[in-house]
């Protein structure tokens, strides 16, 4: 394994893997604010996909519409799946929550692959522009570069609205206590129908971002579900965590990826990489890098 | 003097299986009117309630694990395949019997189910949902690439079971088999909830920090839970397996682990019976609704090309609804629906 290829592995993964922190990201806000651990959060993004690809090559808006409408269309998707699905079930265990969010994303699923079909569809035109440029030696895509940017960029916008704007901090108090938050003024209903609303439009943009690189069909929702890894090793309720971790299991799968490749001609392993970090994460460290340990008393 | 109701006035007649002559009655006739079954019906419906009764085990098993023990698995999937895989295995490559393979691939899929259950010491609710979706992909990656085992994406050709010369070609004999063996281990599963085991997997369930402060070692208790229910999904994935005569890996991915938890939900968490009218409930209702579109299908046409994309949606509607509405499931309903009529028309 040249260190030439070593590098182009690496920044691939680094590519991916800041889309798994944006979609992260969306599973956090949902599980920090409503302790609901979202099974749907790859058809969010998958709808995303699909959802701007109506727009952009269906209904021939430019792109910078077509990606505003997208948002629009999560917000709206996303406040009548939690007023609908998610209110009913708050305070129920935690396997009716999950079971609630599983069959939320097979009604998702099917109905995404009712409208647009089961083919391979992609963005027309391109996103991005398509030219390589060199990076240390390295020959990258201009697309994945602009892929990176606007990822890091979602990822900082949010942290800045969770630190500073006063629906952040509401937010985050929130998060920390529901009651305390309540009676200080705080609509939690409304906390919670924000962050459903926020994390399907971070999805969604990190769906679109995917969809222009890999082309998007129906088995898009597989890459949802890599946020477990991503967000087991940062901690499940940290958002530093879910951006930190997501870029590192990109990087880890397409290295493992590589070397069993290069090594034991082994193909397929990036599939199933990310989830074998994940068992020994939990083994290890439950609770993550970032994330809050839960201690019980009794 | 004969007493209006149901008194029991020791702790036998109270944990007893059947409790009145009349559903011991009924029982027993159910099971007759299953052995009399495949001599009154078509062969699509045999094939219908082989089916049933190979879905009512593994739901039976994992109704052991999530309803009375509360470890969530959505690897159950995948623990059907490690079952399937190694009976296959040792009747097709190995060329041993039927009544060999069996009980193996129960007792590799026990084994594999406790290794896999190991997190669960540490791990609970949500955490231990996602380590089990892990173990099912990682476990689905397994059939597909050992292919000396599995024969990869190929699957492995098995024979149907032989037993002294008779081969049991035709679903009508299979049948018997696998309802003989589904009653045995429903049998079995109602009787070991009224065990000690039973009593402490419960415990471990409803509390279990108190649970642990009352002498039930969690560990064994959480890890002999996932053997046990293993061993069923490893039953029913192997008799599965050789009621489709083949095992390739695509039967086994998250999407059964998935039906198999709605039927547990749909059915009723933490009940026996409720596990049974899960696996009828879910096995029929993809059946019905073929028979519905296809109906539909000679007045508006294109419909059926929806409706099997719109397959997984409707599992899914029935789920959330059931979720919202019927959280404890058919067999709270069929519950309440007795004792509404067991008094009318004085049911207050």
């Amino acid at each position: 394994m040249t260190f030439q290829y070593f590098l182009q592995l690496v920044i691939s993964g680094l590519v991916i893997g800041s889309i798994y922190s944006a979609v992260a990201l969306g599973f956090v806000i949902i599980y920090k604010a409503t302790r609901v651990v979202n099974f749907a959060q790859g058809e969010l993004l998958m709808v995303g996909a699909y959802v701007c690809y109506a727009f952009l090559v269906q209904m021939h808006f430019p792109f910078w519409a077509a990606l505003l409408l997208t948002i629009l269309f999560g917000m709206v998707l996303a406040m009548f799946v939690e007023r609908l699905i998610l209110r009913p079930m708050i305070g129920e265990p935690a396997i009716s929550i999950i079971m609630v969010t599983i069959g939320l994303s097979l009604v998702l699923r099917s109905v995404a692959s009712a409208i647009w079909g089961t083919d391979i569809l992609v963005y027309e035109p391109k996103l991005f522009p398509q030219e390589m440029i060199s990076f240390a030696g390295v020959p990258v895509s201009l697309e994945f570069v602009w892929c990176f940017v606007l990822s890091v960029f979602l990822l900082a916008v949010f942290s800045i609205f969770f630190k500073y704007s006063k629906a952040g901090v509401a937010m985050r108090a929130t998060a920390f206590n529901q009651q305390a938050a309540q009676s200080m003024g705080i609509s939690v209903k409304h906390i919670f129908a924000l962050s459903w609303v926020i994390s399907a439009v971070v999805s969604g943009i990190g769906g679109v971002l995917i969809g222009n690189i890999n082309g998007i069909n129906n088995t898009l929702y597989h890459f949802g579900l890599k946020v477990f890894p991503a967000t087991i090793l940062g901690g499940l309720d940290s958002i530093l965590g879910a951006a930190i971790g997501g870029m590192i299991i990109g990087i880890l799968e397409n290295l493992s990826d590589g070397f069993c490749k290069t090594y034991f001609d082994l193909s397929g392993v990036k599939e199933v990489a990310p989830y074998v970090i994940l068992v020994l994460i939990l083994m290890v460290k439950p609770y993550g890098l970032f994330g809050t340990k839960e201690i019980e008393r009794v | 003097m004969q007493y209006c109701g149901d008194f029991r006035t020791t702790y036998e007649r109270d944990m007893e299986l059947l409790q009145t002559p009349f559903v011991k009655v009924c029982v027993t006739a159910f099971f007759v009117f299953l052995l009399a079954w495949p001599f009154l019906v078509k062969s699509a419906f045999l094939w219908i309630t082989l089916q049933i009764l190979i879905a009512a085990i593994g739901a039976v098993g994992l109704n052991i694990l999530t309803g009375f023990t509360g470890q969530i698995s959505l690897g159950q999937g995948a623990f059907l395949g490690v079952g399937a895989y190694t009976s296959a295995y040792i009747t097709a490559k190995l060329g041993l019997s039927f009544w060999v393979g069996v009980p193996a691939a129960g007792l590799v899929t026990a084994m594999a189910g406790m290794v896999f259950g190991i997190p669960s010491l540490r791990l609970k609710g949500l955490y231990l949902a996602i380590a089990t979706l892990a173990s099912q992909f990682i476990l689905e990656w397994i059939f597909l690439r050992w292919e000396s085992v599995t024969g990869g994406s190929y699957g492995i050709v098995i024979p149907r079971p032989s037993l002294g010369g008779y081969v049991f070609e035709s679903d009508r004999s299979y049948y018997y088999i696998v309802l003989l063996i589904a009653a045995a281990m429903v049998l079995f599963a109602a009787n070991l909830m009224r065990t000690r085991t039973g009593r402490a997997f419960m415990a471990v369930r409803d509390h279990y920090i108190s649970a642990e402060i009352m002498g039930i070692n969690l560990f064994k208790y959480r890890i002999l839970s996932f053997a046990i229910s293993s061993f069923y999904a490893g039953v029913a994935g192997a008799l599965y397996g050789h009621s489709l005569r083949f095992v390739s890996s695509e039967q086994f991915n998250i999407e059964v682990s998935i039906v198999y938890l709605a039927m547990i939900i749909i059915g009723g968490l933490g009940s026996i019976l409720g596990s049974i009218y899960g696996a009828v409930f879910m096995i029929l209702l993809p059946k019905l609704l073929t028979i519905v579109t296809a109906k539909i299908a000679v007045s508006i046409p294109g419909i059926a090309e929806l409706a099997t994309a719109m397959e997984q949606g409707i599992f899914g509607v029935i789920i959330i609804v059931f979720l919202i509405f019927e959280p404890d499931g058919l067999a709270h309903r069929w519950k309440m629906v007795k004792a509404y009529w067991k008094l009318y028309p004085f049911s207050y």
